[in-house]
């Protein structure tokens, strides 16, 4: 890893290195970060440690203190902290000014869950707040700090020894003693292959696994060490080779087990400090005896030993004294009957939940029959037997149907199942589905139509919760991959133009395992069949195995391929990509950049499709989905105590009011409470809370061009035939005169973002923050950075210090430097098409004829097709606004001194938008006066009618679980909606500005959704820059729902003129009106 | 020694209990026909005298109760599998009582016996098929939801789906098992629809022997020794077109077995007989 200033997509740490000083080591600033971690209730001790080496806490604590902003937000649970008198104290100690720093962070922590994690960490967090608050106070040191870091950090590195030993001190108290030299002896455990090649200088964190047999099995870990570490340490001390079939769970904060992703941090996926992991299967062989060793099979023995025990794996009662006989003819050999030995065992081992005498007693019996069979054919005679097993290696997840009646949903080998009781009520075998989605706590799948249907049918399942909704999907997307797949699926962190997930299964898929353990050339390994101790104490229930949801964070080379991907798109993705779903869609990246306003109104079109997905839902789900959206915006507003007026809430945002930090926390808060209006949690929270590294790039120049689009959007009821919608864009623009920038304030801006390294929020997502400075020319500064909604404060501090910056430079040329990494995970909604491309296990039988052709279909199809979630899919929000951006083409300059960089501090961008962006163009000044046209009555200079402007739709949704059975009835009243689909666009008059091709950076993007009884009003705001200029775009739209005729010229007035009074500043430029209507029925 | 659900066909012993005279007037029926009693028994005695000579089964013959008209047709008073015999709660009222008869008979043969108690379960033998597997229940008239569920419970080792019974008395009524992996299904719409479906149900692989008659459908298959694949299936007489799809089968001993009366109150080939095997698990 090499660092280099110039480079445009970096990586967070490499930023930081580089603005640090390029002399050092990166280790060295790797380091340093991780001393942070370890300072806090430590710091006297280092203190006396400074004091040795001649240096002065108050010396460092600039840089510390970013660097402890940095940890704090990788820090996955904050704490309030029991230690807040420290905090003061480094506070005081540190920064004379800011006294209300120490209220705010208190305010922050208040908020934040209380939870076991270490003191220091805490610590850092509070000291996070602290810093934040203060760097505008710390600005004025900033050349001072630049010409000091390298030192500094040298320094830090230095103090991060002694923090660490400190540490290690503190963590395992018997190497105390061996403190000095000791070092070297315990970072050589990782000298490992797996490991990349570090000094010794880490935090180490031991790591206690229980391994299948019941024993503990502990192992140092570094403190940053990925999963995978820790995975191949168990397998290494188990000897175990066939490992793709295992993997470590550990218990979450919600006391759920999860599965550690291997491509990620441990520290980031436990969320607390308990480093407590147990091994276990996690994709059962179908055929056990396909395996190549015996450890492997006495290994998954060991899991059903334990599954059939724990009731996991119900089996009957002659079956559970089978399991049993072989059980002890493995680990006892043949029954001796003046033994005993295994009688006494049999008495305390639990082979069965509801073990009695009777069964015991089956057991010897049955053992005296296995005379003569060796462990490992005792073994295999278990496996032969327990794969049978209905419930073999599925993992069930409890849910509801449409209807609402409890069922299970079971993923295994072949594909989903769904229980009802213990009653298989249907079955989707992995070839038969489509796209695997969830939203919110939604699950849906979309099933390929059968022989004698016409359509696709989505069925949808309701899960507790959302991280229930997204565990199912993780489960359901490896399972896929590994047993249907020849290769996992390669990485979507390159596709473009995603909101939700990239999650996507990293391992070998079984073919692939397969092959490898057949190329294994070892004699077989000698291993001891403990007598399973864990049995008689396995009891734990049935947990619900889950999955870490991905943080998108994969490391570090990852990140980087990533943002340079993006940068790639940015330049030259067309916008039809804002339409792809996550699966690999070829159509529809590859759609033609054709003339704008057509492409537009495409897209539109595409747009009336996906709302009607979402008029598929029956109306109680509508209803029901409105009910909790209601309920979701109550609780977000009344959750903290100051709440802000709603309806005014995308305008304040627009000023830089102060509320605006106290409101977004709100949201934060609201949201960690997983209450949150939808869209809001789609949109920003994509950037927020899953994004690891979101980012926004500020550019130096505070260019505020803004552009204003308001589109309203009104739609008549679903349930009513008629539809109709009407967007309304509104646009202004204003510039503001770039300004002389000095060359220094780049490394301001950059040490400013080095604290904001990562995050995550308690929501359970990794929220990474990134912040990039990049001095690509001399004169030339991009600040990226992507707030958390945790930090907001903290976040707003920096911005302004940044427009500060900013203020003082000159214009920018923003073609190269902006380096926009976002790598956005939903934490609300992603999507898996399990019939890829990819080359696929072949299917037998018809199912794969069908395969072939329904896989060129949904490629075609998936331009349209949307998850079906009952609100307004963020896609389909995000495209329009990409849409938009390409039209306008009209722009008003103005100057705002209201609107600067840190008016939407909450900004997010989802990475679409960002790459969406530097299409964007300048609009003319005159466009205000046209809007009032356009208000009045829509009329408009450019009339853009979709074409063909009535567009007949079909879509099917049949959301029954019960599928099966009803398959009858399903097909005689499949709800077919016939609708017409008018969209007219009209357009103020647009002058062909700059270059069209000229890109821009998306500064922030936001969107808000309020919701009252019938109507869904969608904000969406975006901020660019485009060459000098900053453009403000909103984007509002208004879906009416309603029962009654609406009129529609009215409704499209008032949502004009309400934009217009909201935002007299700006203008409107488009007006989209989208009619939906819906024909009679004309199902039989 | 025999593993979980190895030898599927295997059969020891069968249950079967005589006609009542009450059959001819008071059975259930679906379409009104004359039952010629004397007939009935004679074909009842023959399709006994099949499984006890010809395949060498040891049966268990019940007497016949004039109160119980249906209680010929045994096999929905339970099902057996393995050595668990689960004593349903038939769906028609007037069959409730042939359990008990039924149960007795089990109970000598050392079947673990689990009754259904649920007041609001019903399940007829009728409707559940075996396939080596798994289980399929139809729900039916006569069967519901949780009857399936109570039969879920007494037999957790295997998978156990429901399938809709869209037309004719029973899921067995229009089909069976002609082997392992091997489901006999008549050719009428609703026929073919209910196997699709427990094609999509299954996680196992099922060919399918389709035909031409419904009720030519339901068929008796048993693998015992010395004697292979055996089916007792319908007479020429009675549904020509179906006995040649049969023929087919060059594995299987073939055995035409008379149904023409006991047919006539939805009485099918499986329908009169409790198969059981004992060896298997003792």
């Amino acid at each position: 890893m090499t660092t280099e200033a110039g480079s445009e997509t970096e990586v967070k740490e490499k930023a930081e290195e580089s603005a640090a000083q390029p002399d050092q080591s990166e280790k060295a600033s790797e380091e340093t970060k991780e001393v942070a971690n370890a300072e806090g209730e430590e710091k006297e001790k280092e203190k006396e440690k400074e004091g040795k080496e001649g240096k002065g806490i108050s010396r460092y604590l600039p840089t510390w203190l970013k660097k402890q902003k940095s940890q704090s937000q990788t820090s996955p649970t904050k704490e309030a902290p029991p230690t807040e008198e420290p905090v003061a104290k480094v506070t005081q100690e540190e920064e004379g000014p800011a006294p209300e720093v120490n209220g705010q962070a208190e305010e922050v922590e208040e908020k934040e869950e209380v939870k076991s994690e270490q003191v220091k960490e805490k610590e850092a967090e509070s000291h996070s707040n602290t810093s934040a608050d203060t760097e505008p106070a710390k600005e004025e040191k900033v050349d001072e700090s630049t010409e000091k870091s390298p030192e500094e950090t040298k320094k830090e590195a230095t103090e991060g020894e002694g923090a660490e030993e400190e540490k290690k001190k503190e963590q395992e108290g018997e190497k105390e003693a061996k403190e000095g030299g000791g070092e070297e002896g315990q970072t050589s455990i990782f000298q490992s292959p797996l490991r990349l090649v570090r000094k010794n200088k880490m935090k180490l964190v031991v790591c206690h696994v229980t391994l299948l047999d019941g024993t503990d099995f502990s192992c140092e870990v570094e403190k940053r060490a990925k999963g995978q570490f820790l995975f191949f340490k168990v397998c290494e001390h188990l000897n175990l080779l066939e490992k793709d079939y295992f993997g470590l769970t550990y218990m979450d904060s919600h006391e759920e087990k999860c599965w550690l992703d291997p491509t990620k941090e441990i520290k980031r996926q436990i969320r607390s400090n308990n480093w407590q992991f147990a091994f276990n299967v996690k994709f059962y062989p179908p055929d056990p005896s396909l395996l190549t060793e015996d450890i492997t099979r006495y290994l998954l023995c060991l899991q059903l030993r334990e599954d059939v025990a724990s009731g996991r794996l119900p089996c009957s009662f002659v079956t559970h004294a089978l399991l049993g006989s072989y059980t002890l003819q493995a680990e006892f050999g043949d029954h001796e009957p003046d033994q005993p030995r295994p009688l006494d065992y049999i008495g305390q081992a639990t082979f069965a939940p509801n073990q009695n005498k009777e069964m015991e007693e089956k057991i010897l019996e049955l053992h005296k029959s296995h005379r003569g069979m060796t462990p490992a054919q005792a073994d295999a005679q278990f496996l032969e037997n327990a794969k049978k097993l209905s419930m073999y290696g599925v993992d069930l997840h409890h849910a509801k149907d449409s209807e609402g009646v409890d069922i299970m949903l079971g993923v295994c080998a072949n594909g989903l199942l769904v229980y009802k009781d213990r009653l298989r009520i249907n079955r989707f075998a992995w070839p038969k589905i489509l796209k695997i989605s969830y939203k919110r706590n939604n699950f849906y799948i979309k099933i390929r139509p059968g022989e004698t249907e016409q359509f696709e049918s989505t069925v949808g399942f309701k899960l507790q919760n959302h991280r229930s909704a997204k565990r199912l999907w993780k489960v359901c997307v490896e399972n896929h991959s590994f047993f249907r797949l020849n290769a996992p699926e390669p990485p979507t962190k390159a596709r473009f133009l995603t909101l939700g997930s990239k999650f996507r299964y990293s391992g070998r898929t079984q073919a692939q395992t397969r092959l490898a353990s057949s190329l294994i050339d070892r004699p077989a390994p000698n291993f001891e069949r403990t007598s399973s101790k864990r049995i008689s104490r396995s009891l734990d229930g049935a947990p619900v195995i889950s999955i870490t949801e991905a943080t998108a964070e994969n490391g570090r080379e990852p990140h980087l391929e990533l943002q340079s991907d993006s940068k790639v798109k940015e330049a030259d993705l067309s916008p039809g990509d804002a339409d792809a779903v996550p699966s690999q869609s070829p159509g529809c990246s590859g759609l033609p950049q054709s003339p704008l306003r057509v492409h537009g109104d495409n897209i539109y079109v595409r747009h009336s499709n996906l709302m009607l997905e979402d008029h598929d839902k029956t109306q109680e789900e509508v209803l029901k989905h409105q009910a909790s959206i209601s309920q979701l915006k109550r609780s977000f507003m009344e959750a903290p105590p100051p709440s802000p007026p709603q309806p005014n809430q995308w305008e304040k945002r627009l000023t830089s009011s102060p509320a605006t930090s106290i409101r977004i926390q709100q949201q934060q808060v609201s949201l960690e409470e997983e209450i949150a209006s939808v869209l809001f949690s789609r949109h920003s929270a994509a950037g927020f809370y899953s994004a690891d590294e979101t980012d926004c790039s500020v550019p130096e120049a505070t260019l505020d061009a803004v552009i204003c689009s308001a589109s309203a959007t009104v739609c008549s009821s679903s349930s009513s035939p008629q539809k109709l919608l009407i967007s309304s864009t509104i646009s202004a623009a204003e510039v503001v005169e770039p300004q002389t920038e000095a060359a220094p304030a780049d490394n301001t801006i950059s040490d400013t973002k080095e604290p904001a390294k990562t995050t995550e929020v308690e929501i359970e997502e990794t929220v990474v923050v990134q912040e990039v400075s990049r001095v690509a020319k001399p004169g030339v500064v991009t600040v990226t950075a992507g707030l958390p909604a945790a930090e907001q404060e903290t976040r707003k501090q920096e911005v302004r210090v940044v427009e500060e910056e900013v203020m003082l430079k000159e214009e920018v040329k923003p073609t190269k430097q902006e380096s926009v990494s976002s790598e956005s995970e939903s934490e609300e909604e992603a999507e898996y098409h399990p019939n890829m491309p990819i080359a696929q296990i072949p299917e037998e039988k018809e199912e794969e004829e069908e395969q072939e052709e329904m896989k060129k279909k949904e490629e075609v199809e998936e331009d349209v097709s949307v998850p079906d979630a009952p609100s307004i899919p963020a896609e389909e929000e995000t495209n329009r606004a990409e849409d938009d951006v390409k039209k306008i083409e009209t722009e008003e300059s103005t100057d705002d001194p209201m609107v600067t960089p840190d008016e939407a501090p909450n900004g997010v961008l989802p990475p679409e938008e960002g790459l969406a962006a530097p299409t964007l163009e300048k609009e003319e000044p005159k466009v205000n006066g046209e809007a009032s046209l356009v208000e009045a009555e829509p009329r408009p200079q450019v009339i853009c009618c979709s074409e063909p402007p009535v567009v007949k739709t079909e879509m099917v949704t049949i959301s029954d679980t019960f599928a099966a059975q009803k398959t009858e009835i399903a097909t005689k009243e499949v709800p077919i909606v016939h609708t017409e689909t008018k969209t007219i666009t009209y357009e103020a008059a647009q002058l062909d500005g700059n270059g069209d091709g000229e890109p821009g950076v998306l500064m922030t993007a936001q969107t808000i959704t309020s919701e009252s009884l019938c109507t869904t009003t969608t904000t969406h705001i975006t901020k660019t820059l485009k060459g000098g200029l900053s453009e403000t775009r909103i984007e509002k739209r208004i879906v009416i729902t309603g029962d009654c005729d609406i009129d529609h010229d009215q409704a499209l007035a008032q949502a004009i003129k309400e934009a217009k009074e909201q935002h007299p500043d700006m203008s409107v430029t488009r007006v989209v009106v989208h009619k939906e209507t819906e024909l009679a029925d004309e199902e039989d | 020694m025999a593993g979980l659900m190895a030898g599927f066909g295997h059969y020891t012993h069968a249950v079967v209990r005589g006609i009542p005279s009450s059959l001819a007037k008071e059975a259930l029926r679906s379409c009104q026909a004359e039952v010629d009693v004397a007939k009935a028994r004679r074909e009842h005695d023959a399709y006994v005298e099949v499984l006890r000579t010809r395949l060498g089964l040891e049966v268990v013959e019940l007497p016949a109760d004039e109160s119980l008209p249906d209680c010929v047709f045994v096999e929905d008073a339970a099902v057996v599998c393995g050595d668990t015999a689960l004593i349903t709660r038939p769906g028609a009222e007037s069959r409730r009582r042939e359990t008990e008869a039924m149960k007795g008979a089990l109970k000598d043969l050392n079947l673990n016996i689990v009754e259904m108690t649920d007041e609001n379960a019903t399940l007829d033998g009728g409707d559940v098929l075996f396939t080596g597997r798994e289980f399929f229940v139809g729900l039916s008239k006569r069967t519901n939801q949780r009857g399936a569920e109570i039969l879920a419970d007494a037999f957790k080792d295997y998978a156990v789906s429901t399938v809709p019974v869209l037309e004719g008395l029973h899921l067995k009524t229009f089909c069976s098992m002609g082997g392992p992996g091997l489901i006999v299904i008549g050719s009428s719409e609703p026929a073919q629809k209910t196997l699709k479906i427990m094609q999509q149900m299954s996680d196992h692989r099922y060919d399918k022997l389709t035909v031409p008659d419904d009720l030519a459908a339901n068929c008796v298959y048993m693998n015992l020794p010395n004697k292979g694949h055996v089916l007792m299936h319908c007479t020429p007489e009675q549904y020509p077109e179906s006995v040649k799809v049969f023929e087919k089968l060059k594995d299987h001993m073939l055995i035409p077995v008379s149904n023409l009366e006991k047919v006539k109150v939805d009485g099918g080939l499986t329908c009169c007989s409790m198969l059981i095997n004992k060896k298997a698990n003792n």
